[in-house]
């Protein structure tokens, strides 16, 4: 009796494990409707996903934020789209990051007859539920999911605001052959995302003539990595590459420096996280990972953005928010210019896309991949990720910082010049002609500084262009 | 060779571990015949009740030995209460019905405790702080660190403990009365609701004191982390024949080690075709093979017809 209730136990545990215990978050029940006006009002039902529980629930909750700002602006500004004032509503789901669970809220969501989708975060989750909105021909935007998959499905729905894995493997590969280092093992957790970012990061670091010793694999929810670790220790590699999230990345690197692993962490934006110099500590110091799109702080709206987010959820940004951000406004924008909300009528709209976003100016390809998206790398520095250097994308971001840089310059000498003048003015009354003159030649030398730092700039761009 | 030493100190740590948490599970198990789910979140709560008052404590400036231990006792207490409390309000209720049906509730506490988790001490990942000096050792080129001995000794002395326990206390003699026959040890005196409540009692400090060394471990904690840990904690148990403390040992150990070597060794036995991902299929195989030759686990005892 004691075996046979053993394995029903461990029957039924399995099956518990398996099925996932991810619990389904309430749709946000919608603010009291407004006073009766004149217009019409629609409620535009927005579709979020993303693991509201589970090991990545940190990240999760970082998506939705960004979401529900977005949502709660656009309601504040008190759209018309179609000639009726719109309400936007904000379904938000929980997939637990399991590519079983993303499908079952994602029929719920076709179900719910949701005007569009903003989501899931993982790949895992967003390619298997891809299919269902694209049966019901429900559009939708990943702020997050970057394996290439996603959008090589030929479904005209989906959407991603991120470069995808192919763009950051290939990054990530050529700029750990820059390290100096010879051989390199590859660690994957065996998810959608992963295990794509690992295999392109596999093949470009061939490609830069590196030699992998070891491929290794672990799952999204381990914490012991020691097994696989001394076995990558025995290959001698010089660098390990982690396709995975931060909640493993950071407690493996801990593990190597334990071990006795001399070697580099290198791993995508998974790992490019606060939460993985938490986890990670001293281990993760010097390290480095890459994060599709700039730094905030080096965008126009970047630094307005973080505070509104900070300000409003008093919480830090984890990772994906601006992006979700991005991919609800860019969805509401393509509304807008269809001037419609029928999923049918604004999709055409999506891929027209022109908008300029925080994280990035966003255009969509044939495919739906962002144009041009630009991979930063950056260095776990002093328990903070310090930017380093952006590479691949058009250099279109770039120069546009570049040039916004120049322009606060130009601005700043002219300031400092009628400043100049103006004290000049005061002393010698007098010589009120000589003064405007004066200023006139300097404003002149200034605004040729001004030209000649925009046309180097120009240079710039366009030497980065034809090196590409 | 020094790969292989790696290896075996990896398995055995990490069994260590588990063995900690399946003692636990065993402890109930034999006195009542019931598999205590919840075991897992308790051992959860433990990690992050310890956290949260060693966390605090470090920060006032107390030296941090002190801290932990502060935090080791409020959490064990913290702990045994919310054994008493589950049993109390999920248990003893269902205690006379049907086999299953305390299973599920166990599964469903199981979740109750996981979500309040997650609404005390929020979503993101908490880091564990350092309790133990990092002291590095090495032998024959394996590394090995001295929380690891640490954990492998805490676990060793856990169990002779709870032997002493059961086989040489008045109460140890009153368990062993209610598991052979509940029935008949209430005829003879034995307030059978207060033995039961003691097992989980005394299962919940053990749970506390396993999320303790793990949280020191892995300095890390996070309110699922109970779930995969208690899954594989109640595989030992059931490995080492559930009900019998010295099997949960031996089965937690075992556990480890087979999951090191076969992560270690997987790939290169199939020619890389199975990857490191695959290292449960061999915990597994060993515990279907354990179970079809020895139903009742490696030192399982013939209950005979109690159940």
């Amino acid at each position: 009796m004691h075996a046979k209730l053993s394995l029903v136990a461990l029957s039924i545990v399995a099956a518990f494990a398996f099925s996932a215990c991810g619990q389904k978050e309430e749709p946000k029940p919608a603010a009291a409707p407004a006073a009766p006006a004149a217009k019409p009002e629609v409620v535009v039902k927005l579709g979020h996903v993303a693991p509201m529980t589970g090991p990545q629930a940190h990240l999760g909750k970082d998506n939705e934020n960004g979401a529900a700002l977005a949502v709660e602006e656009l309601n504040a500004q008190g759209l018309e789209i179609g000639g009726a004032k719109v309400k936007f509503q904000l379904l938000a789901e929980d997939d637990a990051a399991d590519p079983k669970q993303g499908a079952i809220v994602a029929q719920k969501l076709v179900d719910a007859k949701v005007n569009g989708v903003i989501g899931h975060l993982n790949s895992g989750t967003t390619i298997p539920a891809s299919k269902l909105y694209a049966d019901a021909g429900i559009p939708q935007i990943s702020g997050s999911a970057t394996n290439p998959k996603y959008t090589q499905q030929g479904f005209k729905t989906a959407f991603r605001v991120m470069a995808n894995d192919v763009q950051q493997g290939k990054v990530l590969g050529e700029f750990a052959a820059k390290q100096g280092v010879k051989t390199v093992a590859v660690v994957d957790d065996r998810t959608a995302y992963g295990q794509g970012l690992a295999d392109e990061f596999k093949k470009a670091a061939e490609a830069a003539g590196l030699k992998v010793v070891a491929t290794e694999y672990t799952n999204d929810k381990a914490t012991d990595f020691k097994a696989i670790l001394t076995k990558i220790k025995s290959t001698k590699a010089e660098l390990v590459f982690y396709g995975g999230m931060d909640a493993q990345g950071g407690p493996m690197a801990k593990q190597m420096k334990e071990l006795g692993i001399k070697a580099k962490f290198l791993g995508g934006d998974g790992v490019c996280t606060p939460e993985f110099m938490k986890l990670g500590g001293e281990a993760a110091e010097g390290n480095y990972c890459s994060l599709p799109g700039m730094p905030l702080e080096k965008l126009a709206k970047g630094p307005e953005f973080k505070e509104r987010f900070t300000k409003k959820f008093n919480a830090d940004i984890q990772l994906y928010s601006p992006y979700v951000y991005d991919a609800v406004m860019v969805m509401v924008d393509a509304m807008k210019r269809a001037d419609s909300v029928d999923s049918a009528k604004f999709l055409p709209a999506i891929g027209q896309t022109k908008y300029d976003g925080v994280t990035a100016l966003i255009e969509f390809d044939a495919q739906g991949d962002l144009k041009g998206g630009a991979i930063s790398i950056y260095q776990y520095k002093g328990g903070k990720l310090e930017y380093v250097e952006t590479l691949g994308g058009t250099p279109v971001e770039l120069a546009k910082a570049e040039v916004k840089e120049v322009v606060a310059e130009v601005k700043d000498a002219a300031k400092a010049v009628a400043g100049a003048a103006a004290a000049v003015g005061k002393e010698v009354a007098a010589d009120a002609k000589d003064v405007a003159k004066h200023a006139a030649e300097a404003g002149k030398d200034a605004v040729k500084a001004g030209a000649e730092a925009v046309k180097n700039a120009a240079d710039a761009t366009k030497a980065a262009v034809e090196k590409k | 060779m020094d790969i292989f030493l790696q290896q075996i100190i990896n398995g055995l740590v990490q069994g260590s571990i588990y063995a900690l948490v399946a003692l636990g599970y065993t402890m109930v198990y034999g006195i009542m015949g019931l598999i205590n789910f919840a075991h897992g979140e308790v051992v959860m709560i433990g990690t992050l009740v310890t956290i949260t008052v060693a966390g605090s404590l470090i920060n006032a400036g107390m030296p941090v030995l002190f801290a932990g231990l502060a935090g080791l006792g409020v959490s064990v207490l913290i702990c045994m209460a919310l054994g008493w409390g589950l049993e109390r309000i999920a248990y003893r209720p269902l205690r006379n019905a049907p086999r299953l049906t305390p299973l599920i509730t166990a599964i469903g506490m199981s979740i109750v405790l996981q979500n309040l988790a997650m609404m005390i001490w929020g979503r993101n990942y908490l880091t564990f702080p350092p309790l133990l000096p990092k002291i590095n050792f090495e032998l024959a080129g394996a590394h090995f660190t001295a929380i690891q001995v640490f954990i492998v000794v805490v676990s060793g002395a856990t169990m002779a403990g709870l032997l002493a326990l059961i086989y040489r206390t008045k109460l140890g003699m009153a368990m062993r009365a209610t598991a052979q026959n509940p029935a008949v040890a209430s005829l003879m005196g034995v307030n059978i609701n207060r033995v039961i409540a003691a097992a989980f009692v005394i299962g919940s400090a053990l749970g506390a004191l396993a999320g303790v060394m793990v949280g020191t471990y892995y300095e890390i904690a996070h309110y699922q982390m109970g779930f995969m840990l208690g899954l594989k904690a109640f595989t030992a148990a059931v490995l080492g024949g559930i009900g019998n403390l010295a099997g949960a040992m031996l089965g937690g150990v075992l556990l480890g080690i087979i999951e090191a070597l076969g992560a270690g060794y997987i790939g290169d036995l199939t020619g890389g075709f199975l990857g490191s991902h695959y290292q449960d299929i061999f915990a597994f195989i060993v515990l279907i093979v354990v179970l079809m030759f020895k139903p009742s686990g490696l030192f399982g005892e013939k209950t005979g017809d109690r159940a």
